[in-house]
């Protein structure tokens, strides 16, 4: 079953904290989770003053600087993991370093009903 | 067959229900993967019991009849359901063929089928409410009726709760398993604090309703023993130890007007023995194996009162050591308050309020009812009537439970009665 794994943090404190991960370690991690055979993707995020938000209504198409939602943790990065059961899930997220900063989001992927 | 018979059998259908519907259900979850549908193939089982028992007599092994009856009953209602929905099919064969999987003449199998449920309900990954729910639900069979009423909620509510927490099971597939040895520290803290939610509620808040919470405790400590008995970890013996040791003053511990007494002022005559040799014996086997927590430490601490024949020849010493290696493993205000009117009684009324003085201007319990209580006993015994007036009335104004503003009351009154120092040492916080 595929879990997303959202990983939230501050990011204003997300590299500059005595736990903070550093991007080598961030890559093993990730290096590691490939190896397993359970790593669908990965990717790390720019800070979301980069972010565009879309909108369509009534076929009118709206874009606006800036996330969906203001929140006092933001989205750093994801991983897709194929996993056997949330307990898997849960493990993969607990060792992604972020999560001593930040918090990690656990979600199963849903088979769209076709 | 005669009447007489047929009502024999309906015992014997009922006695076997009672003995083994959850370890029935247990295996049920396992074979079938579905909450839901090993609720209903579980009841559609103990239904054809009735029915067939009467024809061809009690099979050998009642449970294994049970659980083949039902997993034919939910591959029967797979396929009537496959008429709608196709994919109910695929799930009947797929159920056909594991068959092999399956031996219900195992007890370690239905031991572990028990562990899976037990783990399942009280996983971290649903909310606390929703484990204590389901684990009074599908653990140990009670009504969502019952839970409501014991829980002072409705319901509805609580089949909400429970559904919301079966769905998630199934969409986010949370395993049916017993945790790996890595994961068992963690996963073993939720079970416990689930069984000693259920206890505490049952032992702790006061109700219109009193026997419903008797058996909350029961159920609590037939939890811990069956929890136990599955899986003999230090904390576990220290859960079960500590509901024994506090069960075991449940007669002592109000007036039959429903007023409270305080540890040091119950007859001890009233504990029960029985309760208090077998908490005791569990504490030390806990102890013993040297890899402990909080629970055993706290059931250490209740047996030292349990085996004193009175507050004062009670080795507040040890207790004093027991809360200083609490402390250590869960640094919390509330384990000093206690630790300081241990304290109390093994230096000296001054040198408790001294420790209690000092967590209070720390700010850390200004809202804990008890925090005041403590101080106010202690000043009382000191003979500083007015101090203990104010902190008396501080705790009154926090006190959330009634039986617990009423003895608050009783104490002011009795400060303007007798104000004269008096030396006994009585009234050492709450009884727990």
């Amino acid at each position: 079953m595929k879990y997303l794994c959202l990983v939230y943090s501050d990011e204003d404190t997300l590299h500059s904290l005595s736990d903070s991960p550093r991007d080598e370690e961030c890559l093993a991690y990730a290096e590691s989770v490939q190896r397993s055979g359970r790593m669908i993707a990965a990717e790390a995020l720019h800070p979301v003053r980069t972010a565009t938000t879309v909108r369509v209504r009534g076929g009118k198409t709206n874009i606006t600087d800036g996330p969906f939602a203001e929140t006092k943790e933001q989205l750093a990065g994801f991983y897709l993991v194929d996993a056997r059961d949330l307990n898997e899930a849960l493990q993969i997220a607990e060792n992604i370093p972020a999560a001593r900063v930040g918090s990690v989001e656990v979600r199963p992927v849903r088979e769209l009903g076709l | 067959m005669n009447e007489h018979e047929a009502r024999q059998i309906r015992q014997t259908v009922d006695m076997v229900y009672r003995g083994e519907s959850r370890r029935v259900l247990a295996t049920l979850i396992r074979l079938l993967g579905d909450f839901q549908l090993a609720e209903e193939a579980m009841h559609d089982a103990f239904a054809a019991a009735v029915e067939q028992w009467q024809r061809v007599g009690v099979p050998a092994n009642p449970r294994a009849w049970l659980v083949s009856a039902g997993r034919f009953k939910a591959i029967d209602s797979l396929r009537r359901r496959a008429c709608f929905d196709a994919s109910q099919a695929e799930i009947a064969r797929q159920l056909e063929d594991e068959n092999d999987a399956f031996m219900p003449d195992e007890d370690t199998a239905v031991e572990d089928d028990c562990l899976r449920l037990i783990f399942t309900c009280c996983h971290p990954a649903l909310p606390p409410p929703a484990q204590v729910a389901l684990t009074l639900r599908e653990v140990c069979g009670l009504a969502t009726e019952e839970v409501a009423r014991a829980f002072l909620t409705t319901p509805s509510t609580v089949a909400q709760r429970i559904v919301r927490a079966k769905a998630k099971i199934r969409d986010a597939r949370i395993p049916y398993q017993v945790p790996s040895r890595d994961e068992l520290p963690m996963r073993m803290d939720s079970v416990l604090r689930v069984i000693y939610l259920v206890f505490n509620e049952g032992y702790s808040t006061p109700s219109s309703d009193i026997s419903i919470r008797n058996d909350l405790s029961e159920e609590a400590i037939r939890l811990g023993r069956l929890l136990m008995t599955l899986l003999p970890e230090p904390e576990a013996m220290g859960l079960l130890a500590l509901m024994l040791l506090h069960e075991s003053r449940r007669a002592a511990r109000a007036t039959t007007t429903g007023e409270l007494i305080l540890l040091n002022d119950q007859d001890r005559a009233l504990w029960n023995q029985e309760r208090i040799i077998e908490g005791g014996a569990l504490v030390e086997r806990a102890l013993a194996t040297h890899r402990f927590g909080p629970y055993t430490l706290q059931a250490a601490i209740a047996a030292v009162h349990a085996e004193a024949p009175s507050a004062a020849e009670t080795d507040w010493a040890q207790i004093v050591g027991l809360y200083d290696v609490l402390f250590r493993m869960e640094p919390s205000p509330v384990v000093e308050l206690n630790r300081a009117v241990a304290v109390a009684m093994r230096d000296g009324l001054e040198a408790g309020l001294r420790l209690i003085d000092i967590i209070l201007e720390r700010g850390d319990l200004q809202d804990y009812h008890l925090a005041h209580a403590a101080r106010a006993d202690l000043c009382r015994q000191l003979g500083r009537q007015e101090e203990a007036r104010v902190a008396y009335q501080r705790a009154l104004c926090l006190a959330p439970q009634q039986q617990e503003q009423w003895f608050l009351e009783r104490r002011l009154a009795e400060l303007d009665e007798e104000p004269t120092l008096e030396l006994k040492g009585r009234g050492v916080l709450s009884d727990q």
